[in-house]
């Protein structure tokens, strides 16, 4: 890999990180920071497939509150530099999925200590606020920010500088039977991130939804925005009559308004 | 008195925006978005206090505690600023006024910020752009950053001038109707998507062979009996698109299909099902991921998965 490359890969760690902790731009979306990667090192296809991979086992991953999920931004950066340094090109595809899990795990250590070091920052800014001093806060806040960058830039550097042939060997030594093994329990391992969502949103009301959404995702012709799509329509049509329901009777049976179709409806109610 | 009041300009506004992007920046186990608050106020507190004393005191105000959904963030910015001004200009709000506002905002409005872009628009958009980008497609990734990123800014500019022009009348506006319903459109939405990606994108796959049965003779080509070339070709391929004949002379059913039958994606759903379970038993995800991974290896390893 070339050294623009590797600064550029670094750069693109060093986003991530921020983006993990800011949870704005989304850089730490696999979808996002695996393409860049991709990008940046001639890789673009591969670093997409993998991104897409990853980003559908992430998707449930959100900080809610407190309470901090996997690291995306980890998995994603580390797991492509790998792919790269691998040079299976697509190929190398399922297994990098398989070393981007405990990953993800391993950055969740990383998040906390980032956090934990977050406190005496922003006690230098208490000491800041007592002399009014904006420009320190600010610097502070500039510094919180770039630790947090750094968190996802200094391990990309380090696998940066492990030799290729290295990170090759290690993945052609790894059993067939453990990659495939690996690539199964990937497919699996997305129900996680959906069941962390349910958790957070299911009540009785919005079961039969998610039903509906499971019986008609088998109708391969509908595609995710023609889903979609069927989603709105009928949250929108549930709350339309939900509304009626709730302030209906009272205007039952009240005037002919010259519309048909419409009293025909209201005796319906 | 009202011609020298001072006014935060749509340029002050724009500051405040613009650096509550950074609001997590600095996120501490002690007392969360703090730091970030203070700092997206300071352009703000800039302008509304000159003597030292004063902004002293304003920037310990914006240094207590604070944490909802990032984004959910602006509005209660806007309000906070509403209210800064109207301090600075002698109006009476005192301390608890305003942190009043923020802490009473903050957890409604990031009970409204998690479920609508955590758990509906963001896997919808990721969704979206990972089944175009699985196939190799530049398109996904960009429609992902685009859109999400078009939809935060505008979101965040927007609600932020309306807490500032609603000022502390927000929190009665938006605890009524509109809160409510886009709260449930956004749970219905996200329940009705993660039913489909649960089907769509849960593979598990069992592979024993549940049954193995002959099949009568004339309900299978019979590859011996076919004309010579490319006639024979023809002959297989109408008999086995128009007249539905199988291709070999056994009917091999697998475990799978027997559970498709049932319903299309019926393992996933169960798996889902006991994940839910499980992390309600408060079992950390970290374990469950981890375990589901060994259990596809040795599933594999055994000859199940």
């Amino acid at each position: 890999m070339s050294a623009i490359s590797m600064i550029l890969v670094v750069l693109v760690a060093f986003l991530a990180g921020m983006g993990g902790i800011l949870d704005e731009f989304q850089f730490h979306q696999p979808l996002v920071a695996c393409t860049l990667i991709g990008l940046v090192t001639g890789n673009l296809e591969a670093g997409i497939i993998l991104g897409g991979s990853l980003q559908m086992i992430a998707l449930g991953w959100a900080n809610i509150g407190a309470a901090v999920a996997p690291d995306a931004a980890l998995a994603a950066v580390a797991s492509a530099i790998i792919l790269v340094q691998g040079g299976q090109g697509v190929k190398g595809v399922g297994t990098a999925i398989a070393v981007a899990i405990p990953l993800a795990v391993a950055g969740l250590f990383l998040t906390m200590l980032a956090r934990t070091l977050a406190v005496p920052i922003v006690h230098f800014m208490d000491a800041a606020a007592e002399e009014g001093n904006f420009r320190k806060i600010e610097f502070w806040q500039i510094v919180g920010i770039i630790m947090q960058g750094l968190r996802i830039a200094l391990p990309a550097a380090a696998l940066l500088v492990i030799p290729s042939s290295a990170v090759r060997g290690f993945l052609e030594s790894m059993p067939a039977w453990l990659n495939d093994g690996m690539t199964i329990g990937g497919g699996m391992v997305v129900a996680v991130g959906y069941a962390m969502v349910i958790n957070m949103m299911a009540t009785r009301e919005v079961w039969p939804f998610f039903a509906i959404g499971f019986v008609l995702a088998a109708v391969s012709d509908l595609t995710l925005i023609a889903l979609g799509a069927l989603g709105v329509s009928f949250g929108l049509i549930y709350l339309e009559l939900k509304k009626n329901a709730g302030n209906g009777g009272g205007n039952g049976g009240s005037s002919n308004t010259g519309d048909p179709l419409g009293d025909i409806l209201n005796d319906y109610e | 008195m009202a011609e020298s009041r001072i006014k935060l300009s749509k340029k002050d506004r724009l500051a405040v925006a613009w650096r509550s992007t950074f609001l997590q920046g600095s996120w501490n186990y002690e007392r969360m978005q703090n730091g970030g608050w203070c700092f997206s106020m300071i352009p703000a507190i800039k302008k509304l206090y000159k003597t030292k004393e004063d902004r002293a005191a304003a920037l310990k105000r914006h240094l207590e505690f604070f944490n909802t959904h990032p984004y959910v963030a602006s509005p209660i910015l806007g309000v906070t600023l509403a209210l800064e001004e109207d301090r600075a200009n002698g109006t009476k709000v005192d301390d608890a006024a305003i942190q009043g506002v923020k802490v009473g905002m903050m957890g409604p409005l990031a009970g409204v910020g998690d479920p609508v872009f955590w758990f509906t628009l963001r896997p919808m958009l990721g969704a979206l752009g990972a089944s175009l980008a699985m196939g190799g497609n530049i398109l996904g990734p960009i429609i992902f950053f685009v859109a999400w990123n078009l939809i935060r800014w505008a979101f965040m500019w927007y609600t932020q001038e309306f807490g500032y022009s609603a000022g502390s009348k927000i929190t009665d506006d938006m605890s009524g109707g509109m809160l409510q319903y886009v709260t449930s459109l956004a749970s219905i939405m996200g329940m009705f998507v993660l039913g489909g990606l649960i089907e769509r994108w849960v593979t598990i796959n069992f592979v024993p062979k549940v049954s193995t049965v002959k099949l009568q003779e004339g309900a299978y080509i019979e590859w011996d009996k076919l004309p010579k070339g490319a006639e024979g070709i023809k002959q297989a391929l109408i008999d086995y698109n128009d007249k539905g004949l199988s291709l070999t002379s056994e009917k091999v059913t697998t475990l799978q299909d027997n559970l498709n039958s049932l319903i299309p994606g019926l393992a996933a759903l169960l798996l889902t099902f006991l994940c839910m379970w499980l992390l309600k038993k408060k079992v950390s995800p970290i374990i469950i991921i981890v375990a589901i991974f060994i259990v596809g290896i040795l599933g594999h390893v055994v000859g199940l998965l």
